[in-house]
């Protein structure tokens, strides 16, 4: 499990867990839940025709993301993104299913596409992971401030000055690096589990946003640590474990915290007596 | 002219007869169902619940069963399910509860294909599961197809004017004594419902693109509900049946002999359709500013 083989699997699913901790943290307090499945999903259109052309995958992937989270950010109403995003999504994979019709021999790589191919991660693909990860974990510090006040409070923030919606825009921007970055060697799906769940699970646990930040991405690497050992052992799909022990984590959070406010009435009962 | 639209063999080909109509059919339920989801902003679950019902579609190809309906059904309530006991009040936690749901299911699809795959072997079933097409539909599921529409259209019916209530104004809603929670979990059902049938009969894409598109666009043409219901129904069906016959006539565009799929031309066209209506009032709102309120004209510098 770690041979010199799969050294390159470790360090790829490591990164990839830093920046969807970090970028799905923002996700879910955005509550961009829907942008952060759509823009992975949709970009898939942006490898298929990049292959159609001959041209890289990334930067077919990096196209499509930024211009489906422009269209998402431009055409969508204050605080209500959900109908544009679902349409800019369809037009996406509408314009993929063109391009995987003209071309032949492509059809097979969408599954990887779609679920992943962690276990073949070559240093070749490592390299612009590395970049673009940095690069998106450098940009959510820049905006954290920022973000983090147009999240919550959106009104309080512009009145200090902020336009949510140019944040909006570099928001949306971010998740599309994020994810044209990681899709080759993690698949949409899995990207997408990765940046929910565990972002879903750390606020469950914290009010405090710098530790829910902190947890959100110790969570996250331990749900991908856990899921490439398992996929290593029984060989089924890593998307399977990513997308079922987050489900479960966030699960088991909601359910400390039910237990919580439970034990809470009864210390005010004893407070009282 | 109209010898040259429609190319040779369209009204007499069997199989665009069966398109033709199964789509129109599922554009008028998804139009009756997806005006809702516009105005309540449950896009998100109203595509999860296609991806849902595609899982369960794949469990019983999985499981051998010769008809998928069932499994399309029952995962996309039990979808709704999950989705109505995780999600909180608020609208960034519904997301938040549907993309939980959304991601542990897409992960079992990852699952059932690759063990469906491995044993069978049926390369571009991730496509076939993306996409789906029109053009393939097995009529002996009709009948029961026929019947879950007839429920969900009842739900629907059944608490028109509660739903539309509590839809525009969950607390006046609550005020006058409609049990708002109830009411959302009915529609969750029927949602399910609606976009499992239409995620099995014209797969998953179009579903989503059907619920919301035309709806969306309604909704920008009329604010009167049951008006923007019957825009959105026709918005639906002309784009369905445009995008079938451009999809017929496109044997014979470049390149030659290569049909463009259906799915792309119909989503493209309820594209441009909701472009139409949005860009107009945009170019106007930029093109004369000071007609906006003054409430909205910002701080002094």
């Amino acid at each position: 499990m770690f041979s010199t083989l799969m050294i390159n699997t470790w360090l790829a699913a490591t990164i990839v867990a830093v920046v969807a901790g970090s970028v799905g943290f923002f996700a879910v307090l955005r509550g961009s839940a829907f942008a952060a499945h759509a823009l992975p999903q949709g970009a898939f259109a942006g490898a298929a025709g990049a292959s159609l052309l001959g041209l890289n995958t990334i930067l077919g992937l990096g196209v499509f993301s930024v211009l489906g989270a422009l269209a998402i950010s431009l055409l969508g109403k204050r605080g209500r993104h959900d109908a544009v995003t679902a349409l800019t999504l369809v037009l996406m994979l509408g314009l993929g299913a063109l391009f995987l019709s003209f071309s032949v021999e492509y059809a097979p790589e969408v599954y990887s596409l779609l679920f992943g191919e962690i276990l073949g991660v070559s240093r070749g693909d490592l390299l612009p992971i590395a970049l673009l990860g940095a690069a998106s974990v450098l940009a959510i510090v820049a905006l954290y401030r920022p973000l983090l006040l147009s999240s919550v409070m959106r009104d309080s923030g512009e009145a200090r000055g902020l336009n949510s919606r140019t944040l909006e825009v570099c928001f949306l921007l971010v998740l599309a690096l994020a994810t044209s970055a990681t899709i080759p060697v993690v698949g949409a799906f899995l990207m997408f589990s990765l940046m929910i769940a565990p972002a879903g699970s750390a606020r469950t646990l914290t009010a405090n946003p710098l530790t829910a930040l902190g947890l959100s991405i110790l969570i996250a690497l331990a749900t991908v640590w856990i899921a490439v050992a398992a996929a290593y052992e029984t060989n089924w799909p890593i998307g399977f474990y990513v997308g079922t022990l987050g489900a479960a984590g966030y699960v088991l959070a909601r359910a400390r915290q039910a237990w919580q406010i439970r034990g809470h009435g009864h210390l005010v009962v004893a407070e009282q007596a | 002219m109209i010898g040259q639209l429609f190319e040779p063999g369209f009204f007499t080909n069997g199989a665009v007869h069966t398109a033709l109509i199964v789509g129109a059919v599922v554009a008028v339920i998804s139009a009756c169902v997806g005006v809702f989801t516009v105005i309540r902003s449950q896009a998100f679950a109203g595509h999860s619940l296609s991806d849902l019902g595609t899982t369960g579609g794949s469990a019983s190809f999985l499981a051998g069963a010769s008809n998928p309906l069932w499994g399309f059904v029952i995962a996309a309530l039990a979808g709704a399910g999950l989705i109505e006991l995780l999600g909180a009040r608020r609208r960034s936690d519904r997301d938040l509860a549907t993309g939980i749901v959304l991601g542990a299911a897409l992960g079992l699809s990852a699952l059932f294909l690759y063990l469906d795959t491995s044993h069978s072997s049926t390369t571009g079933v991730s496509t076939t599961i993306l996409f789906g097409s029109l053009f393939v539909l097995d009529p002996s599921m009709i009948p029961a197809a026929v019947a879950l529409t007839v429920v969900a259209l009842a739900l629907l019916a059944g608490s028109y004017r509660m739903l539309l209530l509590s839809s525009l104004s969950p607390e006046l809603a609550a005020a006058r004594g409609i049990r708002v929670r109830l009411i959302g979990a009915l529609y969750l059902v029927a949602l399910g419902l609606a976009v499992a049938l239409a995620s099995l009969t014209i797969g998953a894409l179009l579903s989503t693109a059907l619920l919301i598109g035309p709806p969306a666009t309604a909704l920008r043409l009329s604010k009167q509900p049951a008006v923007a219901i019957l825009a959105a129904a026709l918005i639906g069906v002309l784009a369905t049946w445009l995008g079938i016959l451009l999809a017929y006539d496109s044997y014979n565009w470049p390149p030659l002999g290569h049909g463009w799929p259906v799915s792309f031309l119909i989503v493209a066209l309820i594209f441009s359709f909701y472009l139409l209506t949005e860009l107009p009032t945009r170019l106007l709102r930029t093109l004369r500013p000071n007609r906006q309120p003054l409430a909205n004209a910002g701080p002094e510098p």
